[in-house]
């Protein structure tokens, strides 16, 4: 088991911009499970991965900031994203913006083969069993890149069902998209919300109490429709649970 | 004259079929159905993603010898006794099947299901200048009554309820009963069949669209299931077939290896109802067909593709899949697309057509959820194609500059890591001020996101400066 190696795995945490200036504890959870599963967790500085520039077709910006991104995460054994489509633009997208790029391509699919998204991270290349504890009901939305660029479905369906107390109910459409798409749910505002309306209603009708998914993004686009339409459920990171951080406020929730 | 472009108003008219109470029940209800009839189609046959990779690779491969497939074909179709003819643009196109009717002198000519003729606006150019178009497709004839386009390129007439149907038909079909029953959807069927029958038999031109043009025997491919294109272009004296070039294929095995695709990912079935093989006119022995035998193949902008970033797209075999999966299409339909095609490969094939000036919007109204392409019976690479579009627009400073300069800024700090992480642990902090409750009801520069939901506030501080504080300054 690679926990048991002498040496620790070192890690290089790619916190995500969502993560890092909207919700910190969701990287402290992803440390977390990192460091109980025997990682050595390093956070070098960092910004963006690139992908809003990236899909508004500013493709001279993405290529910078991949460079940069390349440059900070490349000397570690892994890296990691708590985000499904922020480690979609590492490991399928970087490689494609630096195709034919002598000197950056290497580079680019270099990182790409040894990024991954957490959950996948923990299930597949640590095998490790988070132990945590939650009581109550979750349901959980498949965010769109993580589930068709990365093939995200069974791992973090796979680790809940070890979360003691949890019960996972499936909503209706799990792996419908929210809504969210980055600049689109500003851009396109009404047709955002007739998705993410839709989403809100599949997420109350599964009668879970606590929503949990892989990318902040489409966590605060959910968690926002359900609090403007008053609906009682709790949002949070996957991670938070796995990690055992489910007593602090949720999404949207004031901070004690 | 070709089909007017609206594309630019795409935001509009999201805005009206979002508030359009019959579209969003016509919308609700078709949704499921096409999804589950695919994938237990799907489900039923193991070798569905074996037979995809035999497909792309073999468009591709017609797509690089398109010259050759489309010489081969027309030797085929005037050695088997037809006419082809080559249009560069839409123009050019009606001006051929106008010229046809016109020596036939026809009134009136009935048309099978043809998106192509509905790219070159062909009714309303027939109707201009005197010849009635009759569509003979259900779905066509009823968005005929109604005065309006295709919302689906399978489902014509997907954005209308039975109930508005209905009440097209007691409107227009003022010779039957007005007690009649009508509440099935099989008697809506009936009365439109009673009602095509009788033309049929008295038009003297045929028009169909192709789902394949052949080149080993020059024979052009339907599908339909309702067999109105049989109808259609037996009856008539003349059958006319309208195609975009890139829907030729080798041969009658390669033909195959697409219908059982096509059906599968459109409709659900292994086969579609009926399936037309027709090649030539009629030869002596024939008990019937038509005199003559036309094809009309159109070009208007397909082969610039060639070649270029929007080449996957040619690949395409207008099974729908895409549209019938997408969340953006769920919300509005097809109509608010503003032109011929709609959904995912509508979003990329318009500005391929008729320009990104026009037809930018489409690829940006997308979240790039990814689910077009997962189902894409020939695998087009639909999100990266609308990404080329929007790279397109952006190279040329087509998008609107608030979106180009707010990425800009965002950019600017993000290459300044040291800045970065100064600029946004200040922002956070004042953020937060404002968000003391857990959620913004109300944000400067968001109000396309706090006008239907909550805007979560962040924690604070920045993961970089607790993560710092955490493990000291070094």
């Amino acid at each position: 088991m690679p926990a048991a190696i002498k040496k620790p795995i070192r890690v290089g945490l790619f916190a995500t911009c969502l993560v890092d200036l909207m919700r910190p504890r969701i990287g402290f959870a992803t440390a977390k499970l990192l460091e109980d599963a025997g990682c050595a967790v390093e956070v070098p500085a960092q910004t963006c991965c690139g992908q809003p520039a990236f899909n508004s077709g500013d493709r001279k910006t993405a290529r910078e900031l991949a460079a940069q991104a390349i440059e900070a995460f490349e000397h570690y054994d892994y890296v990691v994203l708590p985000s499904g489509s922020c480690a979609g633009q590492v490991i399928v997208h970087y490689p494609e913006l630096f195709a034919g790029d002598a000197m950056w391509e290497p580079r680019a699919r270099a990182l790409a083969a040894k990024t991954f998204e957490l959950t996948a991270f923990l299930s597949d290349v640590l095998k490790a069993m988070p132990a945590a504890r939650f009581e109550g009901s979750v349901t959980y939305h498949d965010s769109c890149s993580g589930l068709r660029e990365l093939g995200i479905k069974a791992q973090p369906r796979k680790l809940l069902a070890k979360v003691e107390g949890l019960s996972l109910v499936e909503m209706k459409d799990p792996d419908v998209c929210c809504g969210f798409g980055g600049t689109f749910c500003v851009k396109y505002a009404d047709v955002s919300n007739k998705i993410v309306e839709k989403k809100a209603a599949n997420i109350a009708a599964s009668g879970a109490d606590t929503l949990l998914a892989g990318d902040l993004g489409c966590l605060m686009n959910m968690a926002g429709k359900l609090s403007r339409e008053g609906k009682q459920v709790r949002v949070r990171h996957i991670a938070e649970v796995l990690a055992g951080m489910s007593d602090e406020p949720a999404i949207g929730e004031p901070e004690r | 004259m070709t089909q007017p472009v609206n594309s630019p108003q795409f935001k509009e008219n999201a805005r009206k079929a979002l508030d359009d109470a019959y579209l969003q029940k016509a919308l609700a209800r078709s949704e499921k159905g096409f999804i589950e009839r695919r994938k237990a189609a799907v489900e039923k046959l193991p070798e569905y993603d074996a037979l995809r990779d035999n497909a792309r690779d073999l468009k591709d491969h017609i797509l690089a010898h398109l010259d050759l497939y489309l010489e081969a074909y027309e030797r085929n179709v005037i050695a088997t006794g037809g006419h082809v003819h080559w249009a560069a643009t839409a123009e050019e196109a009606n001006e051929i099947i106008f010229g046809i009717c016109q020596r036939l002198n026809a009134k009136a000519v009935a048309k099978g299901k043809s998106m192509i003729s509905e790219e070159t606006g062909l009714n309303s150019y027939l109707e201009a200048r005197g010849i009635r178009p009759i569509e003979t497709d259900l779905g066509e004839y009823i968005i005929q009554l109604r005065g309006e386009t295709p919302s689906h390129l399978i489902a014509p007439a997907l954005h209308v309820t039975k109930e508005q149907i209905e009440a097209d038909f007691r409107r227009a079909h003022t010779e039957l009963p007005p007690e009649r029953n009508l509440d099935e959807p099989t008697s809506l069927l009936a009365e439109a069949r009673a009602m095509l029958r009788d033309k049929f038999l008295n038009v003297e031109v045929g028009i169909t669209g192709a789902n394949f043009l052949i080149a080993e025997t020059g024979s052009s491919v339907i599908v339909t299931n309702e067999g109105n294109g049989d109808l259609t272009q037996t009856l008539a004296k003349a059958h006319i077939v309208i195609s975009s070039i890139e829907k030729v294929v080798p041969t009658r095995e390669d033909a195959v290896t697409f219908l059982r695709l096509l059906a599968r990912t459109a409709s659900g079935t292994d086969l579609s109802v009926y399936t037309t093989f027709s090649t030539g006119a009629r030869r002596d022995g024939d008990p019937d067909g038509p005199l003559e035998y036309h094809v009309v193949l159109l070009d208007n902008g397909r082969s610039n593709m060639l070649g270029g970033k929007f080449q996957e797209m040619l690949r395409c075999i207008r099974c729908g899949a895409c549209m019938n999966h997408c969340p953006v299409f769920h919300a509005v339909g097809g109509h608010a697309y503003g032109w011929v095609y709609p959904g995912p490969m509508g979003a990329v094939l318009t500005p391929s057509l008729v320009g990104v000036e026009q037809g930018g919007q489409l690829p940006n109204a997308s979240t790039f959820c990814g689910r077009c392409e997962e189902v894409c019976p020939v695998r087009i690479p639909l999100p990266k194609l609308m990404r080329n579009w929007r790279e397109r627009e952006f190279e040329r400073h087509l998008q609107p500059a608030f979106a180009r300069y707010g990425l800009g800024i965002w950019a600017a700090f993000a290459k300044r890591p040291a800045l970065y992480r100064r600029a946004t642990s200040l922002a956070m902090k004042f953020l937060r001020l404002f968000g003391g409750k857990g959620r913004l009801r109300a944000l400067p520069l968001a109000s396309g996101w706090t006008r239907h939901r909550d805007f979560p506030s962040p924690q604070g501080e920045t993961f970089q400066s607790l993560w710092k504080k955490r493990s000291g300054p070094r």
